[in-house]
């Protein structure tokens, strides 16, 4: 029985690993820096007593999503938990400048978030069983001018992720699709949101809690169901007119 | 790399405020990242804000907010000393995230200062000390290596061996040798995370000084001492005492914590319901913070009347013994806007404890009241220059922020300090003048040699630092 979450250094996902640990699961954890990946498991370890790894990953580098699960399963157990925290917000009027920077931003969210699901589909599916948790992002529910490559990855991914969990259904294995709104981390920090910006603990909280329900779609804060359902429901012809 | 947002920081004590540009490092990158992206400007580093005044303030650079790098990295048992075990933290980790975590397993901090909202950077910044001193003495005491980012962008691991001079200026050193990154500190083996207590009422000054003086089987010792009343009840107080359960069972003690707890939080209750009834059917106005003479003369009324007479024998949970008012919150809120001041000072030794006595003369004197007043007694130590501890009783008196005519008893205060070869502890202090600084802490200069040594350019500042001619220009 063991967890692997992808893209650890995030406050997020650093705490969602230590929320699987604190239930007793073995954690593994994987970073762009692989000494900062060791830094993580070593604090789940110590915090918690459960077997860990870690190594470094790199989301592009699709070829080695298989091994990466293949050495999780050899390391600390079965795969029975695959969390997809990694992602990458590039610079909007970067990726519009240059292409090479919008295909990165599309090949961290969307290919490489795909192929690494697709990596552990493959041995849940076979075993019957298991839980596929994709952190999406409330972007990716409508294309807007400040933020659409990002938007865009991340509207395929929950698209993806949706279309995975048809599949996967009948097989036993469930997938998550967490669309988190604003998150007190590094992207928001001294941000003026207007609205209430979610703890990451408690998100961690949320997530583990709703995979355990398991849940399909998971907004968080919940309230975002509302705000993304009212973006989503203005006309195109206005909304094009809108600098949001 | 680093987002720079301004805001407001400030200490625990709510003055001064500043506003200057922060970030928040997430992950031990983003240090390095600020040392780079700061666009020359100063830079220190800023905990969980437990430090009083300015010590921990950069109002004309910038601040970076550490308490994210809060992972703990290696632990080990000491294979030579069955006691004592080595952990090796990230400089965010609070006291809190460590003792809950191990309290539990049956090991503790040698050294606990009186809130655990502190992080180990902070805590090896000001070289905090416990109730403990005379037997464990200062956090310092127990760090074993430090890893610090210098001026000049390197990492240097340094301990008592390797780079002893920063090492040691580093403890107490302000945060302006560099920015503590990781250290590994001392814990020890402990048989259960209660305490076993005494208490003992003392009913005026001299009683409660000899109490003070009296030789004890218990290292942990602090007093609280009523500054307000007049007449012969001046100085009354309560003196308590604590050592480590010797016997391991926890769970089935658990509920001990409990009344204790409730009734501290009861003694703050009807002492500040008595007050603000005193206030609002007294003559005067009433107050714009919770604190004011009057609420705080019916709270340390109601906490000598809670206490038993003579002495008493009891067990507390560790969490109310070392951190009571923790369990309180953001008590410096009572204060009001106008924040608080304290001013904590040792004096070496006396038998008659002659420029203690002067101290409390000198506020009643004036008028003031303060709110808290705390002794405990320290023993040999500083390290480094800057470290506060030495041998002699210290005291901590609270008064609430009122202006030019407190700030000069302060200055006051100081002069007494100083002449009798005491100090005052810079991690409370938000005013202190530098010659008077200077006579309190005769090891400055060699401080600085070691601190401008590795920052020749002023890299590290704080608003303390400026104050005393600690960090750049003079």
């Amino acid at each position: 029985m063991s967890v692997l979450v992808l893209g650890a250094t995030s406050r997020v996902a650093h705490q969602i690993a230590l929320r699987y640990a604190r239930a007793g699961e073995a954690i593994y954890v994987t970073a762009r820096d692989g000494a900062e990946a060791q830094a993580i498991a070593a604090d789940v370890a110590i915090r918690h007593g459960v077997p860990t790894g870690a190594c470094a990953f790199d989301a592009t580098d699709f070829d080695s999503h298989p091994a990466i699960v293949a050495r999780v399963e050899a390391e600390v157990g079965p795969l029975t938990v695959l969390v997809v925290a990694f992602g990458e917000m590039g610079e909007q009027a970067e990726s519009e400048a240059d292409f090479a920077e919008a295909r990165k931003v599309i090949d961290i969210n969307f290919t490489g978030a795909a192929s690494a699901c697709e990596a552990a589909a493959k041995v849940m599916a076979e075993r019957g069983a298991g839980l596929i948790v994709g952190i999406s992002s409330v972007a990716g529910d409508r294309g807007r001018q400040s933020n659409y490559f990002y938007g865009a990855a991340k509207g395929a991914f929950t698209l993806y992720l949706q279309g995975l969990r048809n599949r996967l259904f009948k097989q036993g294995v469930h997938v998550m699709t967490v669309k988190l709104g604003f998150v007190d981390t590094r992207m928001t920090y001294g941000m003026r949101t207007g609205i209430p910006i979610a703890d990451p603990e408690a998100v961690a909280e949320a997530v583990f809690a709703a995979g355990n329900r398991r849940t399909d779609t998971l907004y968080y804060p919940r309230f975002w169901q509302g705000i993304m359902g009212i973006i989503k429901s203005v006309p195109e012809q206005a909304f094009k007119r809108l600098s949001l | 790399m680093n987002r720079w947002v301004e805001r407001e920081l400030s200490g625990w004590g709510r003055t001064p405020r500043v506003r200057n540009l922060t970030a928040r490092a997430e992950r031990m990158a983003d240090v390095a990242a600020a040392l780079a992206d700061r666009e020359g400007a100063s830079l220190l580093a800023h905990g969980l804000g437990r430090s009083y005044g300015d010590a921990a303030l950069n109002g004309a650079g910038r601040s970076l907010l550490m308490p994210r790098l809060d992972r703990l990295l290696a632990f080990e048992e000491d294979a030579a000393h069955p006691q004592t075990a080595w952990l090796t933290v990230e400089a965010g980790v609070s006291l809190k995230t460590i003792l809950d975590l191990y309290a539990p397993r049956g090991w503790f901090l040698p050294v606990a200062p009186g809130t655990q909202f502190v992080t180990v950077g902070g805590a090896i910044a000001n070289d905090v000390h416990g109730k403990n001193h005379a037997e464990a003495g200062s956090f310092g005491d127990h760090v074993r290596r430090v890893e610090l980012l210098t001026a000049a962008g390197e990492v240097v691991v340094c301990d008592a061996e390797t780079e002893p001079a920063l090492f040691w200026a580093t403890m107490g050193g302000l945060g302006l040798t560099g920015l503590i990154l990781r250290c590994t500190l001392r814990l020890r083996r402990i048989a259960s995370p209660f305490l076993e207590v005494e208490s003992v009422r003392a009913d005026d000054l001299d009683s409660f000084l000899a109490l003070s003086d009296e030789a004890t089987a218990y290292p942990h010792v602090a007093g609280w001492l009523d500054a307000n009343p007049a007449g012969g009840r001046f100085g009354r107080g309560v003196v308590l005492r604590g050592r480590h359960a010797a016997d391991a069972p926890h769970d089935a003690d658990a509920p001990d914590a409990a009344p204790r707890l409730a009734a501290l939080t009861d003694a703050l209750k009807s002492g500040l319901k008595r007050g603000i009834t005193d206030a609002l059917g007294g003559p005067i106005e009433p107050p714009a913070g919770l604190l004011n003479p009057q609420t705080m003369r019916a709270f340390n009324a109601a906490y000598f009347h809670k206490a038993p007479a003579g002495l008493h024998h009891s067990r507390s949970h560790y969490l109310p013994f070392f951190f009571h008012l923790d369990a309180v919150g953001h008590w410096n809120r009572a204060y009001g806007a106008p924040g608080f001041l304290q001013y904590q000072m040792v004096v070496p030794a006396e038998a008659d404890h002659r420029a203690t006595r002067a101290v409390l003369a000198e506020v009643q004197r004036a008028g003031f009241t303060a709110c808290l007043a705390v002794t405990k007694t320290l023993g040999e130590g500083a390290h480094g220059g800057l470290s506060f501890p030495g041998p002699g009783l210290t005291l901590a008196l609270d008064f609430p922020n009122t202006g030019e005519d407190l700030r000069a008893l302060l200055t006051r205060l100081d002069a007494l300090v100083a002449e009798a070869g005491g100090r005052v502890y810079l991690a409370k202090d938000a005013r202190l003048a530098r010659a008077d600084f200077r006579r309190m802490y005769p090891g400055w200069a060699a401080w600085k040699a070691t601190r401008d040594a590795w920052d020749p350019a002023g890299v590290f500042q704080s608003d303390l630092g400026r104050r005393l001619g600690l960090c750049g220009e003079d």
